[in-house]
């Protein structure tokens, strides 16, 4: 029992940024953006955090807990909603191709991330090549201190940092606001029928700019999550690896649903981690990470062969919208 | 029904660029009333009700609501008026539910709360009788449905006057006496309903009164009890103008095209073509006359091939009587067998027969020229592919409304777009530039088209220059048949002519000649046959010289079973 509590908390722990991501881009993509630009932004929320932890912790003597969790957050969403408004000015305002837009961006916040992470480790004149942010990190990590007491069951279910518990909140609401509220309704129409959208007198452009910024902001957490709590404050450059494109191959498996989200996520996260627990060649590593991906593609071809509308993409996914001239 | 009035237009004008679209209407509609707004299609009818629903701003005049002088800058604008409009092509998200499509833009109450939003949809639809579930998805709908799901968006938010843009073009019969009993319901409840179409019947059938527009003018308001179908006909269509268009005699005429029994249905299921039957000749214009949307794209396009059909035979008789055999390599079989059938014969007219021949000898005689064909070939287009019948002669030159949709690429210059029809000739891997290049010369040169040069893109030329590319370049193929549908669209005097002028010549070189237009009076001063559509049928072919306008307009207007 142990055990297998050990591997879903290992998932759950590794699925958790697969999961910020992934309800960011179902936000955005419920509002016709296909923000490819995602693990860039996962990239920029990540650096944005550690450098406001860094100067942080760099200024005082002894950290405030508070002040150690709010600045790198506010620091990382700040950092996330800058890279989503270039892709909002880009491709709403200026209507460029939202794929191009998407994957420049992506390309720039993996530069922009190592850049300034290579940066901070030139600051710290250290031998190692990364930077450590354990006084702050700490606050991130810590979770209920009954959990050990409860056996497999606290390790399941308490052992985690805040962030993977917002993770799941965030998704659970985001999958309520689509689905109940008025603003989800909205939205979803300025994602499927911008044109019908804007006649009832929808802000279309207001949307996907609203859309675009918070889904990009979510993402942006699961970035922070990854140093703060996942890797336990160390910023390498490069160590958040592919899991933002890993964040869209969920989007499409879990069929635009931010409740499906987590499980996905966390199977994801399962299967990312499946070759330490079984005893398989280091030559069979890449295939075993690889499963992932074939398990979209199976995915994406189950749906496509059902053809159930409400398992499709937004209708409008990823055009741009001009209002009718007339 | 009472006479106030609710909604007055003064003095509405617009122009869209060089185009009057509509020229100084005045126009009453009253409470609980239904007013029938009349007119062949560009009479305006359309654009007229566009500005009282908010989408386009008249360049001049008022508009009065309850006497009350109302400024209308968007649909939401003309909400607050309480006046709805439902366009002919639906406004509705596809996975949504009925209720979610109604209550979309909606402001009220604190909470969203889509159950009573529900309940309010079901009254509203029992009080006027409407069928509807309004959990039901709209990808699942009917056509007539998702109209129901329109009205009821426009009821739900208050209007008071609706307009209703040709709302029974897509409809069943059933489903238009359905729909014509709750707009009847509208009425009594005091609502002013507008209604547009160009079926007379309907007309009679549902309306108090009728105004007709034509070319963008008020012509009349009367009430429907006191006047006729035919007298509606007159205003509409007016009286005839002489055009100027010289139409020789058909010389050497032969069937080259037989329709039988043409059917066919569109993506929703409606009947787009209905039995259709016709016969096109060579050397002659066979006019196709119709409302817009009768099936005439439809017709055309199942002959090219592009349509999948329901029924019916699409016979073309290739004139090869008397020609000599061509011959490609890879024809070496259907050669053999046409011999063994008889097809062929000798310049002394002895048949043919290959029988204990090498295929080179048959190849030496053939190549010769000295093979000749019998009969004319007979062809049955349904087995072919679009690029078959286009080998065969039989060229479509399409204009749409848009006038670029179909036939040309807009980014591509003038050459590039002759090369579409040529990319396949040649053996080597590059395609040939220089023909196309000569032929875009060549029509650049004879046409008069106005460019900076072949190179320029076509969607940079103007809307006849365009054109004179497009048919053209269908016409340098020297084409057995050729189907031309509204290859005047929008241009100028000059142009139209150039291109009449044109069409007459491919007639007098023996092409069979399909000319869709919109101008009846251009229909009767060309073409030698006028075939006339009504809602995918034929309702009749008459003779270009003689015709009467007023004829071809009430046939036009009028589906089987009213005469």
């Amino acid at each position: 029992m142990n055990f297998i509590a050990q591997f879903l908390q290992r998932a759950i722990l590794q699925g958790t940024p697969l999961l910020f991501g992934a309800t960011g881009e179902i936000i955005t993509e419920k509002s016709g953006n296909l923000n490819l630009g995602i693990p860039g932004i996962m990239y920029v929320g990540a650096i944005s955090g550690v450098i406001g932890g860094f100067f942080y912790q760099n200024s005082v003597k002894s950290v405030n807990p508070f002040l150690a969790i709010m600045i790198p957050l506010l620091s990382c969403l700040l950092g996330a909603l800058l890279a989503s408004l270039i892709y909002c000015f880009l491709t709403i305002t200026l209507h460029a191709n939202q794929n191009v837009t998407g994957l420049a961006l992506t390309t720039f916040g993996v530069g922009f991330g190592n850049f300034f992470g290579g940066s901070l480790i030139k600051i710290t004149k250290s031998e190692v090549p990364y930077v450590a942010l354990t006084k702050i990190a700490k606050y991130y990590h810590s979770s209920f201190p009954f959990a050990k007491k409860l056996g497999w069951f606290g390790t399941l279910f308490f052992s985690y940092g805040f962030l993977v518990y917002l993770a799941v909140i965030l998704a659970i609401v985001a999958t309520v606001l689509l689905k109940r509220s008025r603003i989800g309704l909205q939205l979803r129409a300025v994602g499927e029928n911008p044109a019908t959208a804007d006649a009832a007198g929808i802000n279309v452009t207001g949307y996907k700019y609203f859309a675009t910024c918070i889904g990009g902001m979510v993402a942006g957490l699961g970035g922070l999550y990854f140093i703060m709590d996942y890797s336990g404050g160390i910023w390498s450059n490069n160590g958040f690896g592919d899991r933002g494109w890993l964040a869209i191959a969920i989007v499409i498996f879990a069929m635009w649903r931010p409740n499906l989200a987590i499980f996905a996520s966390y199977l994801f996260g399962g299967l990312y981690i499946l070759f330490n627990y079984i005893n398989a060649k280091m030559q069979l590593l890449p295939i075993i990470q690889m499963i992932p991906y074939v398990v979209t593609i199976l995915a994406l071809i189950l749906t496509s062969i059902r053809k159930k509308r409400e398992n499709q993409p937004p209708a409008s996914l990823g055009l741009s919208y001009f209002r009718e001239e007339r | 029904m009472s006479d106030s009035i609710a909604l007055q237009l003064r003095n509405i004008s617009k122009r869209f660029g060089s185009i009057q679209a509509v020229r100084n209407v005045d126009l009453d509609v009253r409470h609980g009333e239904i007013l029938a707004l009349l007119g062949e299609n560009g009479s305006g009818k359309t654009t007229l009700m566009n500005m009282i629903a908010g989408i386009y701003f008249p360049d001049e005049g008022q508009i009065f609501v309850d006497g009350e002088e109302a400024t209308i800058h968007s649909p939401k604008d003309a909400f607050r008026y309480k006046i709805g409009m439902i366009h002919q092509h639906f406004k509705l998200v596809d996975v949504f539910t009925a209720a979610e499509n109604i209550v979309l833009g909606i402001r009220e109450g604190a909470r969203f709360n889509l159950s009573e939003t529900e309940k309010k949809v079901a009254d509203i639809t029992e009080k006027y009788g409407f069928e509807i579930d309004p959990r039901k998805k709209i990808y699942d709908m009917a056509v007539s449905e998702k109209q129901t799901v329109e009205i009821l968006k426009v009821l739900y938010r208050g209007a008071d006057i609706l307009i209703l843009d040709e709302p029974t073009a897509v409809l069943t019969p059933q489903e238009i006496d359905k729909l014509f009993a709750v707009l009847r319901r509208m009425r009594e409840d005091g609502k002013s309903i507008i209604i547009i179409t160009h079926k007379l019947h309907e007309v009679m059938a549902i309306s108090d009164r009728v105004a007709v527009l034509r070319k963008g003018e008020h012509i009349a308001t009367v009430e429907t009890a006191k006047t006729t179908e035919a007298e509606l006909t007159e205003m509409m269509v007016g009286k005839k103008v002489t055009l100027n268009i010289e139409r020789s005699e058909p010389k050497n005429s032969a069937d080259r095209l037989t329709v039988e029994g043409l059917s066919l249905k569109n993506h929703e299921g409606t009947q787009v073509l209905d039995n259709v039957s016709f016969t096109a000749r060579s050397g002659e214009i066979l006019g196709i006359a119709g409302i817009a949307g009768s099936g005439q794209k439809e017709l055309l396009e199942a002959i090219a091939g592009l349509q999948h059909l329901e029924s019916g035979d699409m016979i073309f008789r290739n004139p090869k009587k008397d020609q000599p055999v061509t011959f490609f390599h890879k024809d070496l079989h259907r050669v053999k067998q046409l011999a063994a059938e008889g097809a062929f014969r000798y310049e002394d007219g002895k048949t043919v027969d290959f029988t204990g021949m090498s295929d080179k000898e048959i190849r030496q005689i053939v190549n010769d020229g000295k093979v000749l064909f019998k009969e004319d070939e007979i062809i049955d287009l349904k087995d072919k592919t679009p690029l078959q019948i286009r080998e065969l002669g039989i060229r479509l030159s399409f204009v749409p409304e848009d006038r670029l949709g179909m036939g040309l690429v807009g980014n591509m210059d003038i050459v590039d777009n002759m090369m579409l029809r040529s990319y396949r000739k040649g053996k080597s891997v590059f395609v040939d530039r220089t023909k196309p290049g000569a032929l875009a010369d060549k029509i650049i040169h004879d046409l008069q088209v106005v460019t900076p040069s072949a190179h320029t893109p076509v969607r940079r030329l103007s809307g006849g220059n365009v054109q004179k590319v497009l048919v053209g370049r269908e016409i340098a193929a020297a084409p057995k048949v050729l189907m031309a549908a509204y290859p005047v669209r929008g241009l100028d005097i000059n142009s139209s002519y150039m291109i009449y002028n044109l069409l007459n010549e491919q007639k007098e070189n023996g092409t069979a000649v399909i000319f869709v237009g919109e101008d009846l009076d251009v229909l009767i001063a060309l073409c030698d046959r006028i075939l006339v559509m009504c809602g995918g049928k034929v309702s009749g072919i008459v003779d270009g010289r003689g015709a009467q306008k007023e004829k071809i307009g009430l046939m036009m207007t009028k589906t089987e079973g009213s005469v």
